[in-house]
């Protein structure tokens, strides 16, 4: 008996392309009889979500190496990964940090140019 | 179009933001490089440990000043409608021209490079840091040896590339996986752009870098040490100065990457017979294929004026092979149209090919050193 569960969804560093591009989303899991937990939460993604590609997000049951799941700002393999039992309000974060779903694309900054201030490009 | 200015739009925020200078330059620029762009410059005398001193001693005191001034440093910029559609048109040319997903990864890597190294030369940077991860260099280092540029793992994947010169490559993060570097920058909150490049959402077999990373990636999901095992080895490699690599000689190097010219082997290696077995099997395309590079200068609108029109043709595509490593030479028999390349390095390539045939018709005279 679990009354339904808002929560709020985040999808960075590239993994939102899979999701038209939108970064947040506030989501309401509907009514069940058995607490909802990560497993399921990724298999209604799957399906309600997931607009292409679900092979770049998921691998069989788990997501794919190269994704990282954060729950309320925390590791989801200290929370129990899989088994972790979703409670109402929790933020869900998935950043991409495989290298074509780079954070920091590319950095470049340099110094000790003659006059001693550092400068920074980036491109 | 518009997805580009959106990117520039958000990345000058977030520039801004720093206070340094910034330089946003689109890759068309590419060609209206110069031809320094493949030539290491010479780099000055090591400053005595007393100036590197003073110099970070006069670099607190100008930061205070700026800061209380609240001076915007000198932004320069190029802006977007600066590369003309022409430009666009040429790289867009030259991408289509390769192949294969690896060989268009390889070139954007190698133009991108020389067009930092073109920047940093123009404005006087003595240094360069790049923004590679750990977990980036384990797999830049497995890809580079599955294509062929072993040679040049040392300056590729090292802490330090020295190849150019003047201007020396470094790479601090190379310490930190991507995991830790994502953790940072996710808990402090760091504002970052994510720009779809060649081979996102793509097949994970479509290119050498995409598949070794998928299988670093992979392992390292079940062996975490993987990417710290290959990073320790990384640390190991050096490049060994021979003592034709310290004179300096622009021949011995290689023409695109700068990396020493490993394809010149004797006539009973390998790589020399897989020369040859190439050579036997493409002789008749040859023949074709130098007779449509004397209509290119007629029939191509885009050639640029001065390279075909001059009486230095083009190098024929073998004879552009001599010039360049084995793995950079991959890639370039990988293109369909050799004359797609930006102009810098034809006219760097056609010196070389005259420089060399030069120095055949003097070698007689020529005195070695060992004599």
């Amino acid at each position: 008996m679990a009354a339904p569960i808002g929560l709020h969804l985040e999808f960075g560093g590239g993994a939102e392309l899979l999701f038209d591009g939108v970064k947040n989303h506030h989501i309401t899991l509907p009514d069940r009889s058995d607490p909802w937990d990560m497993k399921q939460l990724l298999v209604w993604i799957r399906g309600n979500m997931l607009k292409e590609r679900p092979e770049l997000f998921l691998q069989g049951d788990t997501v794919r190496p190269g994704i990282l799941v954060l729950i309320n700002e925390a590791d989801w393999e200290l929370m129990g990964e899989l088994e972790y039992q979703l409670q109402d309000k929790d933020n869900v974060a998935s950043q991409g940090y495989g290298q074509e779903q780079g954070l920091i694309k590319r950095v470049t900054l340099s110094s000790q140019c003659p006059d001693g201030i550092p400068r920074e490009i980036v491109d | 179009m518009e997805e580009r200015q959106t990117s520039i739009a958000q990345l000058q925020s977030i520039f801004t933001e720093t206070g340094f200078p910034y330089f946003i330059v689109p890759l068309e620029k590419v060609f209206s490089l110069p031809t320094s762009a493949l030539i290491p410059g010479t780099s000055e005398a090591d400053s005595s440990h007393s100036s590197y001193k003073l110099a970070v001693n006069q670099y607190t005191k100008e930061n205070q000043t700026l800061r209380e001034e609240k001076v915007v440093c000198g932004v320069s910029q190029l802006r977007i409608e600066d590369c003309s559609a022409q430009q666009t048109l040429a790289l867009e040319r030259l991408f289509s021209s390769l192949k294969t997903l690896t060989a268009k990864e390889e070139m954007l890597q190698m133009l991108r490079q020389h067009l930092i190294l073109h920047v940093a030369r123009e404005n006087n940077f003595s240094k360069v840091m790049m923004g590679e991860s750990c977990s980036r260099l384990a797999v830049k280092l497995l890809s580079n040896i599955a294509v062929g540029r072993g040679a040049a793992l040392a300056s590729d994947t090292g802490f330090c590339d020295l190849r150019f010169g003047d201007v020396v490559i470094v790479r601090p993060m190379r310490d930190y996986s991507s995991k830790e570097i994502t953790f940072y920058s996710r808990i402090f909150r760091v504002p970052s752009v994510f720009i779809p490049g060649l081979d996102t959402k793509n097949h994970d077999k479509a290119s050498i870098q995409s598949l070794t990373e998928r299988f670093v990636t992979n392992l390292q999901a079940d062996f975490p040490s993987t990417v710290s095992t290959i990073y320790r080895t990384s640390e190991k490699l050096q490049t060994t100065k021979t003592p034709q690599d310290q004179s300096a000689a622009s021949d011995s190097k290689c023409l695109l990457c700068l990396c020493a010219l490993d394809a010149k082997t004797n006539n009973a290696s390998a790589f020399n017979a897989t020369l040859i077995s190439e050579q036997l099997s493409q002789r008749k395309l040859r023949e074709a294929a130098v007779d449509s590079s004397r209509q290119c200068c007629v029939e191509d609108q885009t050639c640029v004026p001065g390279v075909c029109c001059s009486s230095n043709r083009n190098p024929a595509p073998t004879e552009l092979n001599t010039f360049v490593c084995y793995s950079c030479g991959l890639m370039v028999r990988d293109m369909e149209e050799e004359n797609s390349l930006p102009s810098y390095i034809l006219t760097e390539a056609a010196k070389r090919q005259s420089r060399s045939l030069q120095k055949q018709q003097i070698m007689e005279f020529l005195l070695e050193d060992d004599d």
